[in-house]
């Protein structure tokens, strides 16, 4: 246990050195930062001055360097539009984005792992046949679209449910507040959330469907049918359980291609997450910021992946931890 | 009464192209503590027959016609409930491959456990001593600690022992094993077949043997039932068959044993290969390939003609039992060479 846990260290920190390697080579092509943080009035030598200053003439790996050897002790380099540490700018957007992610995640649990059961368990019955043909027509529409559709039915048409904003947050820890408590807030969450799952809850639905229907036609499975165990329980343990091995697998990947995908999620809603504030990093040429940002969101990717391979040796006892596959 | 009693068995498999008998006409029984062995080659129906006893054929076979009486009850006509009760209680069943039976993820006892739980009312720890009692039957080594494992830290051997067990665990009077040594290694198979005897001889459990291995046939079973194409072909006391096999199918098989070619021989074998169930021959099924075919075993089927203690479907023992004079059948294989 102890040695998987310093090799996936080991690995997270090769990862993260890639991942601050690629994010802040790309800083020099997103435009010229002193455009947005000084005036037209500016004359180009003060510029040159000004840019001597920040270190923006020194070679590449100058930069890094200094980049890297602060980033080390937790300093990502100061925003230049809010004249902050970007770190700490990206946490307190950090809550709403993960509110965001975790809900999306609930929905896509609590449906896919009951949809994908039934619908392989009675792959002939009407309602898996509509689940199927919907989780098509859910996988191919883009987030965007989805969520556009769904403020126009359930905020414009129906004004059941706000369109934008977090609503009413109660304060959890430091800065950390969250919606889950309120129930205007849960009203916020939902839209968002659904149009969040709209792409990985279909995706869900068919690799559960998929990999139980093979593992029924097993044969370990009709040694529990001759052993006369009850359906309940061949379905929901012995086939279930292999069934989420290798859903728990891509479902790790998964949480953190949503991270990402919440960037469009958070713009159609206005929500003040780090998405939102990534897509206005990037239009300010806020560049520590959007650095920073990638580097966090590297190592929300790294943390998720390590947790899902810790369950993954839980559930799977072929596996251990310490020495690899047995 | 005897303790299972197949009678007219049909097995219908519906494909797109309409239903294919996988079994046709299939009657034998079992008494107590009777061992009998099915054989025949691939596609024969063995293990349909086998599995169409419990009620398991996976989709879209089904029972189309004939009844399994087991214990005076009707197996092809109970519900799922009554069947469940019956599966793993009544009648167990032994898989052909060890390394694909047991469930990966759960251990040995967990798997072992439910069994008896899913039949009796017992406590998990009650159940727990019963199954290390039977581990201990099978000759598992410390039993205790061997319980707690995955069935990826035992070798395939062992394995199919914890099959066995799992199959005794509620003693019952009937079991189905399904070429439980096929997928072992050799020095394996003859102490898992002994096992599976003694077992079976001290507890009086019967025994459905499907194998294709006729030498296994001969030491373990009393009865033989030969199968081809879905049908039974012939019948008998095991001893009778190997010694003085009347269907030209049959002594086919048991010409094909190695032990009856001389070393550095070429080994005997049946020339052609079992017909795909959609295009079965006329007539006698085996007549393609048969080396004393005569004209009627092409457009006629042969009924079951009783010869010894044996019965076979075959139109030529049949003709030779009414007029052993007249009839001398042609042996095609002169010919052929």
């Amino acid at each position: 246990m102890i040695a998987f846990v310093i090799r996936r260290l080991i690995q997270a920190m090769i990862v993260m050195f890639v991942i601050s390697l690629l994010s802040f080579s790309i800083q020099d092509n997103l435009g010229d930062p002193l455009r947005e943080l000084v005036g037209q009035s500016v004359s180009e030598q003060e510029r040159q001055e000004l840019r001597d200053e920040l270190g923006l003439n020194d070679p590449f790996l100058t930069q890094y360097l200094r980049f890297a050897g602060k980033a080390l002790q937790g300093d990502l380099g100061t925003s230049y539009f809010f004249k902050e540490p970007a770190l700490d700018v990206i946490l307190k957007k950090l809550p709403a984005t993960l509110e965001l992610v975790f809900g999306a995640t609930l929905i896509i649990v609590c449906l896919s792992v009951p949809l994908g059961v039934y619908s392989a368990i009675n792959p002939r019955s009407l309602l898996s046949k509509t689940v199927m043909g919907l989780s098509i027509v859910g996988i191919s529409i883009p987030v965007f679209l989805t969520a556009i559709m769904l403020i126009y039915l359930f905020a414009v048409e129906l004004a059941w449910l706000p369109s934008y904003g977090r609503g009413e947050t109660v304060p959890v820890y430091g800065s950390w507040e969250t919606g889950f408590f309120t129930v205007d807030g849960l009203l916020h969450l939902l839209l968002p959330c659904v149009s969040l799952a709209s792409i990985m809850l279909p995706l869900f639905i068919r690799l559960i469907r998929a990999e139980m229907m093979e593992v029924l036609e097993s044969e370990y499975i009709k040694f529990a049918k001759a052993k006369g165990l009850p359906l309940k329980r061949i379905y929901f343990l012995h086939a279930l359980k292999n069934t989420m091995l290798p859903v728990i697998t891509v479902g790790g990947v998964q949480i953190g291609t949503m991270v990402a995908y919440t960037i469009l999620t958070e713009t159609v809603f206005q929500w003040p997450g780090m998405g939102f504030l990534f897509l206005e990093a990037v239009n300010r040429v806020d560049t520590p910021l959007i650095v920073a940002y990638l580097i966090v969101v590297g190592a929300i990717f790294v943390i998720t992946n390590t947790l899902v391979d810790l369950i993954y040796g839980l559930v799977n006892p072929t596996v251990k931890l310490a020495g690899g596959k047995s | 009464m005897a303790l299972l009693e197949v009678n007219n068995l049909e097995v219908s498999f519906g494909l797109r192209q309409g239903a294919v008998k996988a079994l046709r006409n299939v009657s034998f029984t079992v008494e107590r503590g009777e061992r009998v062995g099915i054989v025949g080659e691939s596609g024969a129906g063995k293990s349909v027959a086998a599995f169409s006893i419990l009620n398991l054929i996976s989709r879209p076979g089904e029972i189309t016609d004939g009844e399994i009486l087991f214990e005076g009850q009707n197996l092809a006509t109970l519900s799922d409930k009554q069947m469940r009760s019956i599966r793993g209680n009544r009648i167990a069943m032994i898989f052909q491959d060890p390394m694909m039976t047991l469930n990966p993820v759960l251990t040995l006892g967990q798997q072992m456990v439910e069994c008896l739980q899913a039949h009796r009312k017992i406590s998990t720890a009650d159940a727990r001593a019963i199954a290390i009692e039977k581990l201990r039957q099978v000759q598992i080594p410390s039993p205790e600690t061997r319980i707690d494992q995955y069935p990826h830290e035992l070798s395939g051997g062992m394995r199919q022992r914890i099959i066995i067990a799992i199959a005794l665990l509620l003693d019952p009077v009937l079991i189905i094993a399904d070429e439980p040594t096929t997928a072992l290694d050799v020095t394996i198979q003859a102490e898992i077949m002994e096992l599976l005897l003694n077992l079976c001889d001290s507890n009086n459990v019967g025994l459905i043997l499907i194998t294709h291995d006729l030498g296994v046939v001969s030491q373990i079973t009393q009865k033989a039932i030969v199968m081809y194409a879905g049908r039974i072909i012939e019948q008998g006391p095991t001893k009778e068959i190997i010694n003085d096999a009347q269907h030209p199918y049959t002594q086919g098989l048991i010409n094909a044993l190695p032990q009856q070619t001389v070393p550095g021989q070429r080994l005997n074998q049946i020339p052609g290969s079992m017909p795909s169930l959609q295009a079965i021959p006329s007539g006698c099924a085996f007549n393609p390939r048969c080396d004393f075919v005569m004209d009627e075993c092409k457009t006629r089927l042969p009924e079951f003609t009783r010869s010894g203690g044996c019965s076979v479907a075959c139109h030529m023992v049949r003709a030779m039992k009414q007029n052993p004079e007249t009839v001398q059948p042609v042996d095609s294989s002169e010919e052929v060479k």
